[in-house]
């Protein structure tokens, strides 16, 4: 999970890292009252998880209060690449006398840590990667001997960081240090990192990406998590603990695996070139695949009102074939027993262990809306012409008649 | 001889007590593996029955290995203990350590990696999050259905657990030596270059089906170390072409970041190796069938 800037700072704070007094806002009479409370001029800033703000004028100084509020006005419910802005964060404005870059990562090719330092912060870093790769000092870090402050040093060398500033840099990576193993984060950047005039090191702006997985040793992580950024069925299916990713198309998709399911997408964009469709979700059930498991699955497709036809497509590997048939047949009498309405066509592509078995109960079961095709590549194309055939948001009578038995 | 696991390999199961180990080592009982016994602190003198086979429990990896010469553990042990499993079976001396369990902290997954090494690397670790390893009618490590292929001469290295199924029953008629299912977290132990070099090494594969996603480098790491080593047939498979940036799809691991990680780039780089590259895990079986020909 990313986080919010301010989200950022506060943890930065909390593990003694230097930065300015700030508070969050989500209305401009708080980021009034925020300002009051720092005194003195104040920077306004948008709190969007993406880069660029700045250029798309979401951030703004304000010398008094009232400018605050002003500021805050304007930039709450900005769009900032395809990012609304819900809240700013009211920070005390510093001179700045040299700007730098730092952070902490995960090296996924070397399966190591890294840590990462510049001269020239407050830009772009792939920039200064790309165009001026010597200025940036990338060090390995060993993941059992961690950072002290020998070794915190040396990078700040590397860095090329000024001597007079090595002792705090130091310490303020230390610090970093301990937010990266002490958060379970899998990045903790600052840029920039600064100096002000009067020498005191801060960071001024952060990034920081916490690893879901280590949710057990952090409850408090969870409520982090941003309550605006859920599309409603991403949330829906958060709460049922299903693997949902809302997409822009109309083929909906159910699988089992990641891996299938991401292939099983782009099975059927290709199809679904000829049709002028693509796919509407990613969504993985894992290896059960129950009749509730696909109940909760078909629940969640079904509710987005883009999605035009279904396509479940299961390789019965440890569950097998008939488990999951069943499956799709107890989860659509579920829903229609709830009074669901029905009234998109669903493809089913079933292989692997016990597929003849599974086949058969699909075909006894004779849903008028399901329909099998038995190879992947197959059942992709169908369900993408019925996307592409069905009308939106047509009502069960008006869909036209589905056949129910198909080879491919 | 297969790579990694073979008829010889005698295998223990960390977590063959709870329900997940339980049922797995009894598939992999079924599946011809030679288990020798089970790991879990405090249980040590317990006796499990699995349809006749009667498989004694430890508390300790090392007690297992002196007792049973084990060369092979197989992990099922909940997240939050994975960590010190590993490192136990590390200590022990273990020859692989196969580690099923998923949602392990990467933090975790980077130490005990960073720690088998710092012991030699005696200890091959494949996973975490990963399917495991089977030498089909030989052994099988893990949790991958071992009655949908048969043997044969491909070998199989994937990230994706049921894209590894999906291939290994694509090409049931032609079989495969070993399938090793690497894992879709961001730091997994066993790479698919480590697969590549073991599979060039072995006399019984011929060819090589390398399955990849979107995430990382890894995929081109593998093409260039083809380049230079690999003189067997590799065709390939990446998933997620029409992945969009910033989203996770399903595994840890499998995301296009900026425009690092795309599917596009792995293709390209894996055909600059020359690896034929499938559009579809169809069309990737019909490649692997022109080249087994």
């Amino acid at each position: 999970m990313d986080l919010f800037e301010y989200q950022a700072r506060d943890i930065f704070a909390a593990h003694g890292v230097p930065v300015l007094a700030g508070e969050v806002a989500e209305t401009p009479p708080a980021a009034r009252s925020i300002a009051e409370r720092i005194g003195g001029p104040v920077v306004v800033k948008a709190q969007v998880k993406t880069g660029g703000r700045g250029k798309a004028g979401g951030v703004k100084l304000a010398s008094t209060p009232d400018e605050a509020a002003e500021h805050a006005t304007a930039i709450l419910g900005m769009d900032i690449k395809g990012h609304t802005v819900h809240r700013v964060l009211i920070s005390a404005a510093s001179d700045i006398a040299e700007e730098y870059y730092f952070s902490f990562l995960l090296d996924r090719g070397n399966r190591t840590f890294l840590a990462m330092a510049s001269r020239e912060g407050g830009v772009e870093i792939e920039q200064v990667a790309a165009e001026t790769p010597e200025a940036l000092a990338q060090v390995p870090v060993d993941a059992l001997a961690g950072i002290d402050t020998t070794a915190a040093r040396e990078i700040a060398v590397a860095g090329g960081f000024p001597e007079e500033i090595l002792d705090q840099a130091a310490d303020v990576i230390v610090s970093l240090w301990d937010v990266f193993t002490g958060e379970d984060a899998t990045l903790v950047e600052v840029n920039p990192l600064v100096k002000t005039p009067d020498g005191t090191v801060l960071a001024l702006d952060g990034k920081v990406t916490i690893d879901d997985n280590a949710g057990f040793r952090h409850p408090e992580h969870a409520g982090l998590a941003d309550s605006h950024a859920d599309d409603p069925l991403e949330a829906k299916a958060k709460a049922k603990h299903l693997n949902y990713v809302k997409l822009d198309g109309e083929v909906g998709i159910i699988g089992n695996g990641a891996g299938l399911v991401m292939s099983t997408l782009d099975v059927v964009a290709y199809a679904g070139v000829e049709y002028g469709v693509k796919p509407a979700n990613f969504l993985d059930i894992g290896g059960g695949a129950s009749a509730q498991v696909m109940a909760d699955g078909l629940d969640i497709i079904l509710g987005d009102p883009s999605v035009r036809s279904v396509f479940v497509n299961v390789f019965g590997g440890i569950t097998a074939c008939d488990e999951v048939a069943n499956g799709i047949v107890q989860a659509l009498r579920l829903l229609e027993t709830r009074g669901d309405v029905i009234d998109k066509p669903l493809v089913v592509r079933l292989d692997g262990n016990n597929a003849v078995a599974g086949r058969e109960i699909l075909d006894t079961a004779a849903h008028p809306l399901v329909e099998r095709v038995d190879t992947m590549d197959g059942a992709a194309h169908r369900a993408a012409e019925l996307a592409a055939t069905v009308p939106t948001g047509a009502p069960a009578a008006a869909s036209a008649p589905v056949p129910v038995h198909k080879e491919s | 001889m297969a790579v990694f696991l073979t008829e010889r390999s005698r295998v223990i199961v960390q977590g063959m007590t709870g329900s997940e180990g339980r049922k797995h080592t009894n598939r992999m009982l079924l599946a011809g593996t030679t288990i020798v016994g089970g790991v879990t602190p405090g249980k040590s003198g317990q006796q499990i029955n699995f349809n006749g086979t009667v498989v004694p429990v430890f508390s300790k990896v090392e007690r297992a290995i002196a007792l049973t010469e084990a060369d092979v553990s197989v992990v099922f042990v909940p997240p939050k203990f994975a960590k010190a499993a590993v490192i136990e079976a590390v200590d022990a001396g273990i020859g692989l350590c196969v580690v099923i369990t998923e949602g392990i902290p990467v933090h975790d997954s980077t130490y005990f990696w960073a720690y088998a090494a710092s012991k030699g690397g005696t200890t091959r670790i494949v996973g975490p999050n990963c399917p495991g390893v089977i030498s089909p009618g030989k052994s099988n490590a893990g949790i991958i259905p071992a009655d949908i292929t048969r043997a044969g001469r491909v070998g199989l290295v994937s990230k994706s657990g049921t894209l590894t199924y999906q291939m290994m029953y694509e090409l049931r008629d032609i079989g495969f030596s070993t399938c090793v299912g690497i894992g879709g977290d961001p730091v997994i132990g066993t790479t698919h270059i480590d697969c590549l070099a073991a599979f060039e090494a072995d006399p019984e594969t011929d060819a090589v089906v390398m399955i990849g996603e979107i995430g990382g480098d890894a995929e081109e790491r593998a093409a260039e170390y083809i380049s230079a080593h690999v003189t067997k047939p590799v065709v390939a498979y990446i998933a997620g072409f029409t992945a969009p940036e910033g989203k996770t799809m399903g595994h840890a691991g499998a995301i296009v970041s900026g425009s690092s990680g795309t599917a596009q780039a792995k293709k390209e780089a894996l055909e600059k190796a020359g690896v034929r590259v499938g559009k579809t895990p169809s069309e990737t079986a019909a490649l692997m069938r022109e080249v087994a020909r």
